[in-house]
């Protein structure tokens, strides 16, 4: 093991120069709030129990690790699926939702506000509250709205209030603004709960670890299977990167794992409708944390373009900001075309309709070089079922 | 001495504190808009930098630094703006703004600019004490500006004796929390600013968010030595024909 670990930041939140807490005064009590207790009230036995109780019985943990053998067969080498997409609400966004539903009830809160980009964090939100009896309100951009109405539909059915974020670009950046905004406003009563690895510490570390389940899981699982808790890859994709950030968590430190990020190129890198942040952006703040971000030549942060909207972020954690600068992560990116491509192969291959995002991991099987030895990880964060507005088109292209 | 601490030195009462976007409503109407304030009796001149993500504000602000943005503000443009305004102008000017451009543009090339210009100060509400104290401050220092902290009701008292330690000029204390530009009751804002003053505390305490007219003007001073207007007076701007009679009309209500 190495003498740092990539996993936990120093005490101010940072991931070597990425991190921090970079907020106004007005939301400094609720944060350092969160600073101070996050860690202790995870660590109580009893919330522990409640935790693992409710994963297990709410949300159908363990999920299954999977051996793909059509599609393994394809790429002539050995591909395990983690099936997140199995969870409860469809993706794996809930792992952290339900963690962050019982950290604010500790705290005595009783509003919880959250920004959703595809609606799966949005969904899960709504999902927990209404678990727990406990008012939401989702901040989702307009345009997100409008693409992704099941997501909306299901929110509302929850009893959620979800609330457009007509700003900007109209999408999960600017609804990321007003969940902010609403929690400066509100600095008392409300939880914020955010869906990625994002913003100021402590919830990049915070999502990181409730997400972390997933590769706690995979190991063991993956022992079962081969013998060994390692693979040689693990794949994901990454927006903001909470699911990579927990599909990598528990290989962090073991270097002989390569991690795989993969980004979403939209019309592709150099086409000016893209949202790959590690290849367009630079060191910048965004949403409470250096990180790295898409932004232009006088900081301005730049409207990103992607087909899946939770990929449609211009920044990243910086604990991934973090990975790619030291190198640790190998970093890709798969546009709307490849993704999309990606999913109607592993619809046919595996019988899985794998939502968008997840596409795009699915996409990098492609590019890399993959042997038959190899052991390979690739986190299904979410199903498809939400995107099937957009399959629908895609098939009316083809003709199919 | 700075010009801001001349400032409260000569006036410690109802200083009157005007923020205005840089680049609204036109791109060349910065300097107009900074005249037109000092002329009809702004005591201090609060320049927001436009940013597309501005957090900390409500929806007034945030439009005019998408109208400035579109107008093709940026920071290198504003001090082609700033070169010579010192010959017309004579009220402390502070800069508003948010961390990223300031750190695209280079923290210390942008003190160093400002300063040359004839910048009194700045108030960067997303950059904290913590990353102040380790990395920035001592720049800040280097280059003779005053750094303004905020502070709110929920700020405690331990945190508000470092900021304003830490702070020059004077100390930010944000009415309630928000937003800027909402309409939250400013109901317990006077037991706060008697709770600031018993503090007796190094800096002179300006009120801002949520003062718009000349009786929240008045309240705010009661228990301060002054106070902040923004979104009204945008608001104001956004309304008038001509800037200069817009300007001359809000202040002449403000301070009648």
């Amino acid at each position: 093991m190495p003498t740092t670990s990539y996993q936990t930041p120093s005490p101010q939140g940072y991931y070597g120069k990425f991190g921090g807490a970079f907020i106004p005064e007005m939301l400094h009590p609720n944060v350092e709030e969160l600073q101070q207790r996050y860690l202790e009230i995870m660590q109580e036995p009893g919330f522990q129990l409640e935790f693992r109780d409710l994963l297990r019985d709410y949300v159908g943990r363990p999920t299954p690790l999977y051996y793909a053998k059509r599609l393994s067969e394809q790429f002539s080498t050995n591909i395990y699926l983690k099936r997140e997409d199995l969870c409860h609400t469809g993706a794996h966004k809930i792992n952290n939702t339900i963690g962050q539903i019982l950290l604010a009830l500790r705290l005595g809160k009783t509003r919880i506000i959250a920004e959703t980009g595809a609606g799966q964090h949005g969904v899960a939100t709504a999902t927990v509250c209404a678990l727990k009896g406990i008012e939401c309100i989702v901040y989702m951009g307009e345009k997100d709205i409008e693409r992704q109405a099941p997501n909306v539909a299901r929110m509302r059915m929850l009893g959620a209030k979800v609330v457009p974020a007509t700003s900007g670009s109209k999408t999960l950046k600017d609804a990321t603004n007003e969940a902010i905004r609403d929690w400066i406003n509100n600095p008392k009563d409300t939880h914020y709960i955010i869906g990625s690895v994002v913003g100021p510490h402590p919830y990049p570390d915070m999502v990181a670890r409730f997400q972390s389940v997933i590769s706690e899981e995979t190991r063991w699982q993956l022992k079962e299977k081969t013998g060994s808790e390692l693979p040689t890859h693990v794949i994901a994709c990454v927006g903001g990167g909470s699911n990579a950030a927990g599909a990598f968590y528990h290989y962090l430190d073991e270097l002989s794992v390569q991690l795989v990020a993969v980004e979403a190129a939209g019309h592709g890198v150099n086409s000016g409708l893209s949202a790959a942040t590690t290849a367009l952006g630079k060191p910048g703040i965004l949403h409470g944390s250096k990180s790295l971000l898409m932004q232009t030549e006088d900081g301005q942060v730049i409207e990103p373009h992607s087909i899946s909207a939770g990929l449609d972020y211009p920044g990243i954690g910086p604990l991934h900001a973090h990975l790619f600068d030291s190198g640790r992560g190998h970093f890709m990116s798969a546009t709307d075309e490849e993704a999309m491509r990606a999913a109607f192969e592993v619809a046919r291959l595996e019988g899985i309709i794998p939502a968008l995002e997840t596409a795009h991991a699915f996409a990098a099987l492609n590019r890399l070089e993959l042997k038959p030895t190899d052991q390979v990880v690739l986190c299904l964060s979410g199903r498809g079922d939400k995107d099937l507005a957009t399959y629908m088109k895609q098939m009316e292209m083809l003709g199919e | 001495m700075s010009r801001i601490k001349e400032l409260f030195a000569v006036k410690p009462n109802r200083v009157l504190n005007v923020y205005c976007t840089a680049g609204y409503p036109g791109p060349d109407s910065t300097l107009e808009v900074m005249e037109a304030l000092q002329e009809y009796g702004a005591d201090l001149i609060e320049l927001g930098m436009p940013y597309s993500d501005p957090l900390a504000d409500g929806p007034v602000i945030q439009e005019s630094s998408s109208v400035a943005l579109a107008n093709g503000m940026t920071i290198a443009r504003l001090f082609e703006q700033l070169k010579d305004f010192r010959k017309r102008i004579s009220v402390p000017v502070i800069l508003m703004g948010y961390m990223n451009p300031v750190l695209q543009y280079g923290f210390e090339r942008f003190c160093k600019d400002a300063a040359a210009a004839g910048v009194d100060g700045l108030i960067l509400p997303d950059l904290p004490e913590y990353e102040f104290e380790t990395e920035y401050g001592a720049i800040v220092k280097q280059y003779g500006l005053d750094f303004i902290f905020l502070v709110t009701p929920e700020t405690s008292e331990q945190r508000v004796r470092k900021l304003d330690q830490l702070s020059s000029g004077f100390l930010y204390a944000v009415s309630s929390s928000s937003t800027t530009g909402s309409n939250k009751e400013m109901g317990d804002v006077n037991s706060y600013l008697q709770r600031l003053r018993n503090y007796k505390l190094k800096n002179p305490v300006m009120v801002g968010f949520g003062i718009k007219d000349r009786e929240s003007f008045d309240a705010a001073c009661e228990n301060a030595n002054g106070a902040i207007i923004g979104s009204a007076f945008i608001k104001a701007l956004n309304g008038s024909e001509d800037v200069k009679t817009g300007i001359k009309n809000f202040l002449s209500g403000v301070l009648a």
